[in-house]
């Protein structure tokens, strides 16, 4: 009961990280290399707890990240969307890749998440953004491990306080 | 959902989320965008929501500010004596400077009053100060902790001590959201200092740059030339330093002179702004004005023949 509960501060609180991480500062050189802090925590329980994440849950989080980033109401919702059923989709797979592989499919990922972006500001009028752009996926790639042996280190004692 | 019996499907399987689903939630999102680009409900959604937002934001910059307050707090004795000695100087120097303005600026008066004149150029500004947020990189925002409930209004023009820093562009109740002039989609009315040409700084994307592309070739524009604001539109107030020309060259077709400007003010450094209080004009032409000319108590006794104005 109590170990239910405690997974269940782990999954909503490391939202909440990611929401505070996407909108912390950095020195103006290093923004634009800031990795999508959400999109990698919904990666990880879309492989690890996938009757917790559906499209569902993924969009209404995107709905909140986009109320919290005032730009365009659906945008994350619909790059987190994406993201949700790719993981789901190839889930059986990525669950066993080794971590560095993982890596290159968040890659992978991420890359494509951004290409969604760049649609989706071009279809509302944006101009093309700079080649800096595409550096936040390569950043998100090496956030990966870090991610995954974090959240792996912390369910596992979790488990074993039990 | 279907998808906890995942474990026991085979490695390869396919179709544990339905592609049905995932063309629902995908119409459902563009369908949102499409109305909320025309609508913006996404503004009213967030004006219900300022109550959890704008603790959410404080709660992202608390450590950067920690991390500032914590600099200065072990800064050394020895660079904020020198940091005091500079800002006094340099207070010094302002004070300086204003008195000399003070007397310009009574002078200016007594010359408006022998022309009548019906502008005004007071400054009624606002303090405010940036929490240090990032909404994203790639749209240059910034977020004031100023908002509805102090006065802010949609449009009014930022600035800082160097130049013009942007608009706002959305207002919560106790915060407000600013879009700078080097966001991809901020255009502003300049006039070139030095010779007077009127054309429009684009901003670029990149902090440190904007962008005349429309220039005509025969300008006389050259690196070095100041940048002010013009005051046409009616968004902000003329005479505001904007930037600098940097970089003088022609665009592909060869038909217009491309600029690349420097913004003035400190963008990506200020943490302190000044957000002008008076709206500068109203949108179309002024108004007609009845009379132009000296006063009627100080233009001589007229001749009865000179009834055609100058």
């Amino acid at each position: 009961m109590n170990r239910a509960r405690a997974q269940g501060w782990l999954f909503g609180g490391s939202f909440v990280i990611a929401f505070l991480l996407q909108l912390m500062p950095l020195p103006q050189f290093l923004l634009p290399m800031k990795p999508y802090w959400v999109g990698l925590v919904l990666i990880y329980w879309a492989i690890e707890l996938p009757e917790k994440v559906g499209l569902g849950s993924a969009f209404l989080l995107g709905l909140g990240a986009d109320v919290l980033s005032g730009e365009l109401l659906g945008e994350q919702a619909l790059r987190l969307v994406v993201i949700a059923f790719i993981v789901l989709r190839f889930r059986a797979r990525l669950r066993f890749f080794p971590v560095w592989q993982q890596a290159l499919a968040v890659l992978a990922l991420l890359f494509n998440d951004r290409i969604v972006m760049l649609m989706v500001r071009g279809f509302s009028g944006e101009p093309m953004p700079a080649a800096t752009f595409w550096i936040a996926p390569l950043t998100g790639m090496l956030a990966w491990p870090l991610v995954f042996l974090l959240f792996d280190d912390l369910r596992t004692r979790l488990r074993a306080g039990e | 959902m279907a998808i906890a019996r995942t474990d026991n499907a085979t490695l390869f399987a396919e179709g544990t989320v339905s592609t049905l689903r995932l063309i629902v939630y995908l119409a459902f999102a563009v369908a949102l965008m499409v109305l909320d680009h025309r609508g913006s409900y996404l503004e009213m959604l967030r004006h219900t929501g300022s109550a959890l937002i704008e603790p959410v934001y404080r709660l992202a910059a608390f450590p950067a500010d920690v991390a500032r307050a914590t600099r200065t707090a072990v800064a050394t004795q020895d660079r904020l004596v020198s940091e005091n000695r500079d800002l006094r100087e340099k207070l010094l120097l302002a004070q300086a400077r204003l008195n000399r303005l003070d007397t310009l600026v009574a002078q200016n008066a007594r010359l408006k009053d022998l022309l009548d004149a019906q502008k005004n150029l007071g400054l009624s500004v606002q303090f405010a100060r940036l929490i240090d947020v990032d909404l994203d990189p790639f749209r240059h925002r910034i977020v004031l902790d100023v908002g509805a409930h102090q006065g802010i209004v949609v449009g009014q023009p930022v600035i800082d001590a160097y130049g013009v820093m942007g608009q706002i562009v959305e207002v919560l109740p106790n915060t407000a959201v600013a879009m700078l002039i080097t966001d991809p989609t901020h255009a502003i009315p300049v006039v070139v200092e030095r010779t007077g040409l009127r054309t429009i700084a684009y901003g670029s994307g990149a902090i440190d740059r904007l962008q005349l592309p429309n220039i005509p070739i025969s300008a006389d524009v050259k690196p070095g030339d100041k940048l002010l604001t013009s005051g046409l539109g009616g968004r902000f107030p003329a005479g505001f330093p904007v930037g600098e020309i940097r970089s003088v060259s022609t665009d592909q077709s060869g038909m217009f002179a491309v600029a690349i400007a420097r913004p003035a003010a400190a963008l990506d450094r200020s943490g302190e702004v000044l957000l002008l209080r008076d709206q500068p004009q109203p949108y179309g032409p002024p108004a007609l004005q009845e009379e132009i000319g000296p006063p009627a108590n100080l233009a001589g006794p007229a001749p009865a023949t000179a009834t055609v104005s100058p």
